[in-house]
């Protein structure tokens, strides 16, 4: 198991391939195909890591190299990454990225700010129009996307801007609040100006009266390095600026989330329409997908749970056996268990990127291992002081050494407990690795993202049914193990 | 034996030895006896050294007893508690043999060891193979004490070893066990809180009170020179039912 650990699957040719980011929604992941198609037709090697959980992922991703080109928005570059520092329009934006080695193309020709977005009906009904008609109204229910409430531009800014006066406002994952909003359960949320939603959700874009919203032109951020290393494909990505306008974008999300294409489909029919180019697309069957999601799942499993166990069952024999450092070690991986999830990722790129070029799974792996240690150190810790001290006792007294004791008497005796927390800590990985999704590690976290992302509830039910089945078949295993594990004595039932 | 020289011991503000000297014949049954918390199970567990004294120290066979040295002269010493401390996740075959076979001792030996002593305790054979949990009480003793035998050692130490058995098996064992130490021939220190018990196995008895030592003898001793009015309180305390009924008659 260890072997499988340092031996991840990917791609180690001569030459690098060109990494490709996207965030997890539609028109990110539109426009990385796109240049991944351009870059495979002036045949490099790529590698698209679809759909990462947020902007700080990517930009962490891209500092570390692990990834070499994403799209992004120049919004989102002034007041999300560089807020604060008053870093406005392209060529200021170029300047900044420069010092990071990094460099960005001109805009692709569309502004997908923020807009504030309501049903169109209950818009005319309360006769809303701009975003200052809003005031009149704080009883309604605003909710916005968690990026949107934590923005330089966000809801903070905006309601001192606009003096609006509502309160309990709060975030939820942006593909949901479509849903939310749709179903009447929230009334106003944050949009962009290209999303396919719009129209067919019949959303109302309140007008931005006051001039909030910086402009969001969607733009590529790349590596300075990439223009030696592929001189063509960075000409061919500066061809693709002022070549894409609101109308394409929005019909090109719309193609994805309303007919149901692919947006490796979309994107490469775009290039064919307006190059010429001819890109293969491989659509793979459901099952082919539901085998690869299986594999990569399991695989974060099986490696992080066996890392987790080599290290987890001595930190527990060792905060059993030395009580002073009982406290400082179950302290520390107890204080790992409240570290968000999103947030351990993002800090473990770097650090993890150290020992793997690869972006995705070795992060998830690292992330579900520490997850992985608090139940497995806890039970050990705790089966081992749960020894009676007669039994304890009866074993010094017996003249045997304190390794003997261990192996022979202490961890068989604790050997329930421990499997326990094996056990815990396999069944909550296999529901957390889901979480690999937002990383580009792939298993069922993938079809689970990218579902919400589409607000397709097939394509979630392709990760959700078989990470149920999955988790209870892990439960299942582990009856079968714990008889292979516990001594017959601690499992029969005594007589009298 | 044991030498015991100016032994204290404390466990939190309970002082359960305090300047304990006591020498301990080889080759006799000694018991230590008194009432809860008096400190004789405390004693018992200095001597096999899995408490260290606060002051004082426990000479073994002429050797005093240290952490370096512990673990040896462990193996000299046979130890039984009260509910057997059996390992439960193995067989009591298993529990018997585990230090031997530490020790590297043969198939052929552990074997032939634990022939000897299957017969000297008059332990059904099948029952070696069964696990604690499928062995009954008075059972379960007679594998602890096989265990602690095993390796032959120099010493038997018995805390309270029948405190747990119902009185008919109780008796049974008394029996057994008396001869098996007048089989051996071995030095035995025993901890009981059953005057009765005490004066059918002990050569000497050790009578304590909240951690001192109050008398030194043999049971005629005790009931005919007590030491002092404690001494015949405990006496009067443990009179056998059919002596307590007669003295209420007038």
């Amino acid at each position: 198991m260890v072997c499988l650990a340092l031996a991840p699957p990917g791609l180690a040719g001569e030459s690098a391939p060109v990494r490709i980011g996207s965030k997890a929604f539609t028109e990110s992941v539109i426009l990385a195909d796109i240049v991944a198609h351009l870059a495979k037709n002036d045949g490099l090697e790529t590698e698209h890591v679809k759909g990462l959980g947020g902007t700080r992922l990517l930009w962490e991703a891209l500092l570390a190299g692990k990834i070499d080109i994403y799209p992004e928005y120049t919004g989102t570059l002034s007041e999300e990454i560089f807020a604060g520092q008053g870093i406005r329009g392209v060529p200021a934006l170029r300047e900044k990225l420069a010092e990071f080695s990094l460099t960005m193309t001109d805009s692709l020709g569309f502004n997908n700010t923020y807009v504030i977005g309501m049903k169109e009906e209950l818009a005319t009904k309360l006769g809303i129009r701009s975003i200052s008609d809003l005031g009149e109204h704080p009883d309604l229910t605003v909710r916005f996307s968690n990026e949107f409430m934590k923005r330089a531009d966000g809801w903070d800014a905006l309601a001192r801007r606009y003096r609006l006066p509502h309160r309990d406002v709060r975030g939820l994952e942006h593909a949901l609040a479509y849903e939310a909003l749709d179903k009447g359960v929230i009334q106003v949320t944050d949009l962009y100006a290209t999303d396919a939603k719009i129209r067919k959700l019949q959303l109302r874009r309140l007008e931005d009266n006051l001039i909030h919203f910086p402009k969001y032109h969607a733009v590529f951020v790349y590596r300075t390095d990439l223009e030696q290393r592929a001189p063509d494909f960075a000409a061919a990505l500066r061809s693709l600026e002022t070549a894409i306008d609101e109308t394409a974008m929005t019909s090109m999300n719309a193609r994805v989330e309303l007919d149901g294409r692919s947006e490796e489909h979309v994107a490469a029919v775009f290039l064919d329409r307006e190059r010429g180019i001819q890109s293969r697309v491989r659509e793979r069957s459901v099952t082919e997908e539901i085998a690869r999601y299986t594999l990569e799942h399991l695989h974060m499993v099986v490696v992080s749970l066996a890392g987790a166990m080599l290290v987890g069952i001595p930190l527990g024999v060792l905060a059993a056996r030395k009580l002073g450092l009982a406290q400082p070690i179950l302290g520390a991986v107890g204080i790992i268990q409240t570290i968000p999830s999103i947030a351990l990722l993002v800090l473990l790129i770097r650090p993890v990127g150290y020992f793997s070029d690869e972006l995705g799974f070795p992060q998830a792996v690292v992330a579900l291992f520490l997850y992985s240690l608090l139940p497995i150190v806890r039970n050990t810790y705790t089966g081992l002081r749960g020894i009676s001290p007669q039994l304890y006792e009866s074993a010094v007294a017996l003249g045997l050494p304190p390794s003997v004791r261990l192996w022979r008497i202490e961890l068989p005796l604790a050997s329930r407990m421990i499997l326990a927390g094996v056990k815990t800590a396999a069944v909550i990985n296999v529901g957390f690795a889901t979480l690999g999704g937002f990383i580009g590690a792939g298993g069922f976290g993938e079809p689970i993202f990218a579902g919400i992302r589409l607000n397709d509830y097939g394509v979630i039910l392709q990760g959700a049914i078989p990470a149920a089945v999955l988790a209870l078949l892990v439960q299942g295993l582990f009856e079968f193990v714990d008889r292979m594990v516990v001594p017959k004595g601690l499992r029969i039932e005594p007589i009298e | 034996m044991f030498e015991l020289s100016d032994i204290s011991k404390r466990f939190g503000t309970t002082e359960a030895a305090r300047a304990i000297d006591l020498t301990v014949e080889p080759g006799k049954t000694t018991v230590f006896i008194g009432p809860s918390g008096c400190g004789k199970s405390t004693l018992l567990r200095l001597m096999i050294g899995l408490i260290r004294p606060d002051t004082g120290r426990v000479r073994y066979r002429g050797e005093t007893l240290s952490p370096q040295n512990a673990m040896r002269l462990r193996r000299k010493m046979g130890y039984v508690i009260q509910d057997g401390g059996l390992f439960p996740h193995l067989t009591g075959r298993g529990n018997i043999a585990l230090t031997a076979r530490f020790l590297g001792w043969n198939a052929e030996r552990i074997t032939a060891r634990m022939d000897e002593l299957v017969s000297l305790t008059h332990f059904p054979t099948d029952g070696l193979d069964r696990y604690p949990a499928h062995l009954s009480g008075g059972q379960r003793q007679r594998v602890s004490l096989m265990r602690a035998l095993m390796l032959d050692p120099d010493v038997l130490l018995m805390d309270e070893p029948l405190g747990s058995l119902d009185p008919m098996i109780r008796s049974k064992l008394q029996a057994e066990l008396r001869a098996i130490y007048r089989a051996l021939g071995k030095t035995v220190v025993m901890v009981t809180h059953d005057l009765a018990e005490a004066g059918y196995f002990g050569d000497t008895i050790v009578l304590m009170r909240e951690g001192r030592i109050v008398q030194v003898g043999s049971f005629r001793d005790l009931i005919d020179s007590p030491a002092d009015a404690f001494v015949t309180d405990f006496v009067h305390a443990q009179r056998s039912p059919l002596e307590a009924t007669q003295g209420v008659t007038p």
